[in-house]
């Protein structure tokens, strides 16, 4: 059983740490990334999340977990917040948090949904809307440990508006040698594509996919339909459900 | 840990413990929150909900009603087993239960449909103090057999009126409230009774042993 990254990390608990905002970029109309500064942050592995906790002048506080969207970096963490309708936390997270304002995180947590940077096996990320945060994390994770397992992530948007980190994906599609980037539009295609929005399907998996043959390990991350949905393809595909590993992104106000 | 009776704990520290974290606070510029109904008591650090999101580790297994089976294993090697038949004739229950999960979102008054724990453990002789539960899909969880007894746990195959769909653990799940939901493990397939404790799947990736919502014990060390 995989345990989490640092060792030692978890013989005093998980601590809160007051971080602050160093930098804040929108990726989308309705989502931002925060670039947190994290006094002694211990390190993460791709796939992981931290816990995020907020607290209001009258000691009012609310908690939300939130996948990490950067290779491990120092004391920066990075992560891609969506903002919800009528969420508390996402909300001021994307419209209200500001450079220098402090917020309490703990982390990193989770050592199932995680990619080890000295793996080799060949690896699919399936990424549904929000879906590709910590799928990133492993993209980036991959390059800044010159890692060349061969990499093919398919990333469904509804449309191409969506897309987060869109020049970096182009970047790293060209760049990242052995990296595939190949997306699925659910309303709206992009000007000059050929063929009408869709969601994902088994044609999609078996052409920009890896073949079950291959046994890549599968990373399939979005909200529970798109999980449940593509899941069910690669077991149906042939792929060893123990090699599929699932993170689904349930409403997160 | 001190391990005061936590009801009585939630009891006296609940509402309090519900908004204020006990350090000194840390406040975030700007953050006014939105108060939710304050008729409700939740465990500290959970927000309600009104969805029934889901959150599982793998693909949905798809198990066949004529070939499930439950198992009861006891720590001598006895062998409890029921078919679907067979656990579908047991007395049922319906709980009206709240829902925690360790990923925040708390959902209150779920009915279930399912066979009280006790009943299935009627005949079964044990001097064992813990319990491994397994999974169709291979996820194990682990929990002391107190905790499964005394009307506290149930092997679940209705969900809301209607039958529980795969997604949420279907055909049948174990449901144990009043811990954090990862302990109610889906697709259940048996449970193991042991002399000494063994963690489970995610108990051995970081989480909680135990899992008391209303204790917050989210992660080793709470």
């Amino acid at each position: 059983m995989a345990r989490t990254a640092v060792p030692g990390r978890l013989s005093a608990g998980l601590t809160w740490r007051v971080c602050r905002l160093v930098e804040g970029r929108a990726e989308t109309p309705t989502a931002r990334t925060l670039v947190l500064d994290v006094p002694g942050w211990p390190g993460h592995l791709p796939g992981q999340h931290v816990d995020v906790r907020l607290t209001a002048e009258d000691g009012y506080t609310a908690q939300r977990s939130y996948s990490i969207a950067n290779a491990v970096d120092g004391d920066r963490v990075e992560l891609t917040v969506q903002r919800i309708p009528d969420g508390e936390v996402s909300e001021y997270l994307v419209d209200v948090y500001s450079v220098g304002d402090p917020i309490e995180i703990r982390g990193p947590v989770g050592g199932w949904f995680v990619w080890r940077p000295t793996d080799t096996d060949p690896v699919l990320l399936l990424a549904g809307g929000s879906g590709i945060v910590p799928l990133m994390a492993m993209v980036r994770s991959r390059r800044a440990a010159g890692n060349r397992a061969p990499f093919r992530l398919i990333y469904s948007v509804r449309t191409p508006d969506d897309v987060y980190y869109a020049e970096e994906l182009r970047q790293r599609q060209r760049d990242d040698r052995g990296l595939d980037v190949s997306y699925v539009y659910t309303r709206a295609v992009p000007p000059g594509w050929s063929a009408p929005p869709r969601r994902i399907d088994t044609p999609t998996l078996n052409t920009a996919g890896w073949p079950p043959d291959f046994m890549p390990n599968c990373y399939v991350c979005g909200p529970t339909g798109f999980v449940e949905t593509v899941s069910n393809i690669l077991v149906g595909l042939g792929h060893d459900p123990r090699r599929v590993r699932t993170e689904r992104f349930g409403p997160s106000g | 840990m001190t391990t005061a009776d936590p009801r009585r704990d939630r009891a006296r520290f609940g509402r309090r413990r519900r908004w204020y974290s006990p350090e000194v606070p840390i406040v975030s510029p700007g953050f006014k929150g939105r108060r939710r109904r304050t008729d409700v008591s939740l465990p500290p650090g959970q927000y309600l909900t009104e969805d029934f999101p889901v959150l599982s580790a793998g693909p949905t297994p798809r198990i066949a009603l004529d070939e499930w089976e439950f198992v009861i294993t006891t720590e001598t090697g006895e062998r409890h087993r029921w078919t679907w038949s067979e656990l579908m004739a047991l007395p049922t229950e319906t709980p009206t239960v709240d829902l925690h999960c360790v990923t925040k979102w708390s959902k209150l008054a779920t009915t279930w449909e399912g066979v009280a724990l006790d009943t299935l453990f009627r005949d079964v002789r044990s001097d064992a103090g813990y319990a491994l539960v397994h999974s169709y899909g291979g996820y194990t969880t682990n929990l002391p057999l107190a905790d499964l007894l005394d009307g506290q746990a149930w092997i679940a195959y209705g969900y809301d009126g209607g039958p529980l769909t795969p997604e949420h653990g279907g055909p049948a799940r174990l449901l144990v409230p009043h811990l954090y939901l990862w302990k109610s493990a889906k697709w259940v397939r048996g449970i193991d009774l042991l002399t000494e404790n063994r963690p489970g799947f995610w108990e051995s990736a970081g989480y909680h042993d135990y899992g008391d919502p209303w204790r917050e014990q989210r992660y080793q060390g709470d």
